[in-house]
């Protein structure tokens, strides 16, 4: 494409040098989000390029997160090459901020995986010890002095164990009882502590009660349970982080011709910004020079262009589409729309966080019961003439059996289990909580534009003749409407010698012939009510002739509508666009309440309104002007092409085209909740009936571990338990 | 019975042989990227083992 545009700014170098980290030496060392790559062909194909580039000692690229780390030896670096040379090979490409690539290591994960290892390894062992005892080899061929013998072993393999596996929990106790509080790692700590202190003062005094394998057996199940949590949560807050850094892109400032590439919190107003095609505005501001068009949809929810030129308004996130711009910065990004529409969504995901998660309801009730039971059982044991011994030992046997085990697996095993199955239907699912939340919907909310439709616009009735014939055209443009008819049409020849002006149109030969495509006055047809949403084309001196583009609705729309109503749902439609083009496909899908030509904080206030209702409401949204919206909402669901904002914002992004996947996620959430409501209920009933046993004194407290881990099995296999009766719930 | 004095130890030694080799696989970081070394082994110009 050959620009025809005049910008005295002709920069063409990039300076990226603040996106690169040095060590003392001068190493340089970036690291780029890079999307797209799926295979081995891929990895070895970016490593090589990259790596191929002068300047670059060394790349490689993680297929799991998606990061490319780029060693550049020292000297003068240039990261906009690394950029390019990914982006030329078809990847999706964007440079971290360095203060968020220090924070990409998961600390947390290794520290559990650590522990995790040690407790398994101490589990395997100390049984080999303890075992023989328990099978009551002591009193038949082996004597009392073996088995005290055995019980030190044990202890030098247990103890070091329990008190490096414990490290989490007790931390996490600790941090608790120093804010006055209880969590449920408090009797976790207290119990194993306790049975370690208990077993040793029974292998001291050559008693027969040392149960150093139930102190190691439960912090391994213990461990099972937080790790797998531990990895749900972790994805979800790589994806979050990934499309925060998506969100803010480099800003090019321009100073003396070149363009200076710098993190969006750094512009000042009156910075001079260049926007290259394709890329979105990072702050307000006015147009110095350039034309373009301008795509609004995901600030407002119009669906047509606005053309752009030397004095317009930019609205921060608005997609610049056609031409290059050189814009002055009229506000900081903190005090920009997009900022703006950030700081709802913050508030609405603070009013979110302070739902309460089934599992912290149930530790909440569960903790003080507990402790009170365990302290009843040594005050009273004492007093009714146990021992001091006796007493601690049933104490112990009660935190034991008692451990929230089922109850901290009961809810994250359910949530794994659901969120695979979603992630396979082409859902992801960024928080456990989310699911929950999600269970709970009564009244669904749709953006229209990218939701309802598909977001995009589509040719309309033309015939094949006239469609190939401009064809050619069409394939030349980088223009949203062109591009759509050039899809319409398929492949085929490219018009020479063309010439793109940008919110004009394109001309080039065709078979020898000169033609243009683009605005009506461009192609020279004078017509009073143009349109943005038509092209029209003719050869010189020919008939002219009109192209009309419309967003079609999803193909499933009006059953999926259907079935979200089967489920007893109300489905309501919010739209930033004009009256006529909502009503058309509201009316096209079956949904009687619509609402047109909202602005975000509308489409916000009213989902507040129906929460005040005492409604539980999930929004799906795409746009900018719906992320505030689906940060306010109970629930929230954003498609895959969406504004990168509404996919932070939103907690399930589904990939696809078909929104038959609502109706899914809806229901593999509520039968996730029965399922953890199940699990509950069992552990419930479990600790019924073995807490006054422990009381009683009829379970030890190696037995009372054995009980523990069997319900904790009976937990994980009824979250893992495939689903009988797909769709008997419909 | 002098048998448990030299088998105990030796296969508690023999877990722990596991355990340091878990040890070293995490700081290796062979657990950072599965996906990536799933695909790299089956290329001959990218087996070259972890960073």
């Amino acid at each position: 494409m050959t620009g025809t545009f005049a910008i005295e700014d002709g920069a063409l170098r990039r300076d990226l040098e603040a996106f690169v980290q040095r060590d003392d030496a001068g190493r340089g060392r970036v690291e780029l989000l890079v999307r797209g790559a799926r295979c081995a062909g891929c990895i070895s194909k970016i490593e090589k390029a990259v790596g191929a580039l002068s300047g670059v000692s060394d790349a490689r690229l993680n297929l799991t997160t998606g990061k490319l780390s780029v060693a550049l030896a020292p000297g003068k670096a240039d990261p906009q090459a690394v950029v390019e040379t990914v982006e030329g090979l078809g990847y999706r490409a964007c440079l971290f901020d360095p203060a968020e690539a220090g924070a990409l290591q998961d600390r947390e994960g290794r520290e559990l995986a650590l522990a995790l290892g040690v407790a398994g390894f101490g589990a395997g062992n100390v049984m080999m010890f303890t075992v023989p005892a328990w099978a009551g080899l002591f009193g038949q061929e082996l004597n009392a002095s073996t088995l005290t013998l055995m019980y030190w072993m044990a202890a030098i393999v247990a103890t070091p164990c329990a008190l490096f596996a414990g490290q989490p929990f007790f931390r996490s106790a600790w941090a608790s009882l120093r804010r006055g509080k209880a969590n449920m790692d408090v009797p976790i700590s207290i119990g194993v502590i306790l049975t370690l202190i208990v077993s040793f003062s029974e292998t001291i005094l050559r008693g027969q009660h040392a149960y150093f394998d139930a102190a190691v057996t439960l912090l391994f199940l213990l461990l099972v349970g937080r790790y797998l949590d531990h990895r749900l949560r972790a994805n979800a807050r790589s994806a979050a982080r990934d499309l925060l850094a998506l969100q803010a892109p480099v800003a090019m400032r321009v100073i003396g011709g070149i363009e200076h590439g710098v993190p969006v919190a750094e512009v000042a107003v009156g910075d001079r910004l260049a926007v290259a095609p394709g890329q979105r505005v990072p702050v307000d501001g006015v147009v110095d020079a350039g034309l373009s068009e301008i795509d609004n949809a995901l600030i407002t929810g119009e669906t047509a262009l606005a053309p752009v030129g030397p004095g317009s308004r930019l609205h921060a996130g608005a997609l610049n589409l056609s031409g290059r711009l050189v814009m002055t910065a009229t506000a900081r990004s903190e005090d920009s729309t997009l900022a703006a529409i950030a700081r709802l969504m913050e508030a609405g995901a603070q009013a979110r966080s302070a739902y309460v998660r089934l599992a912290d309801r149930a530790a909440a009730l569960y903790v003080p019961v507990v402790h009170t039971l365990a302290a009843l059982t040594f005050a009273g044991g004492w007093a009714l003439g146990l021992g001091p011994r006796e007493a601690l030992l049933r104490a112990a046997a009660v935190l034991i059996v008692t451990c929230p085990c089922a109850l901290g697996l009961a809810v994250p095993a359910v949530q794994i289990a659901a969120s695979a199955r979603l992630f396979r239907k082409g859902v992801l699912v960024k928080s456990g909580a989310a699911l929950e939340r999600l269970a709970e919907v009564d009244h669904v909310v749709f953006d229209k534009t990218g939701v309802l439709t598909e977001g995009r616009p589509r040719l309309i009735a033309a015939p094949a003749r006239l469609v190939a014939m401009a064809a050619p055209l069409a394939r030349a443009s980088h223009h949203p409407l062109a591009r759509a008819l050039a899809l319409e049409a398929g492949v085929g020849p490219v018009a020479s010698d063309s010439v793109e002006t940008a919110g004009q149109g394109v001309e080039g030969l065709i078979d020898g012939r000169r033609a243009r495509l683009g605005r009506a006055a461009f192609v020279g047809v004078a017509v009073r009510d143009a349109r943005e949403t038509e092209l029209w084309f003719g050869f010189e001196g020919d008939v002219k002739i009109r192209f009309v583009f419309e967003d079609q609705p999803r193909a499933d729309a009006a059953e999926t509508i259907a079935t979200l109503r089967g489920l007893g749902l109300e489905v309501e439609v919010l739209s930033g666009d004009l009256a006529g083009p909502v009503r058309a496909v509201a009316e096209a899908a079956g949904i009687t309440a619509w609402r047109a030509g909202l602005t975000p904080f509308e489409k916000a206030e009213i989902v507040d309104a129906l929460k005040a209702a005492g409604r539980k409401v999930l929004m799906v949204g795409d746009g900018l002007n719906d992320a505030a919206a689906l940060a306010k909402a109970h629930a929230s669901m954003a498609p895959g092409a969406a504004v990168d904002a509404a996919q932070n914002a939103a907690d399930l992004v589904f990939t696809g085209e078909a929104l038959g996947v609502v109706v899914e996620a809806i229901q593999i959430a509520r039968e996730a909740r029965r399922r953890a409501l199940e699990n509950f209920g069992f552990s419930a009933l479990y600790n019924v009936v073995a807490a006054p046993a422990a009381m009683l004194g009829l379970i030890n407290p190696f037995i009372a571990a054995l009980a523990m881990s069997g319900s904790s099995m009976v937990v994980l296999l009824n979250a893992a338990r495939p689903r009988l009766t797909p769709r008997r719930r419909r | 019975m002098n048998i448990i004095l030299f088998l105990a130890p030796a296969s508690v030694g023999l877990g722990a042989l596991g355990l340091l080799a878990f040890f070293w696989t995490m700081r290796a970081g062979q657990y950072d990227d599965p996906k990536g070394d799933a695909a790299r082994i089956l290329d001959d110009h990218l087996d070259d083992g972890p960073p």
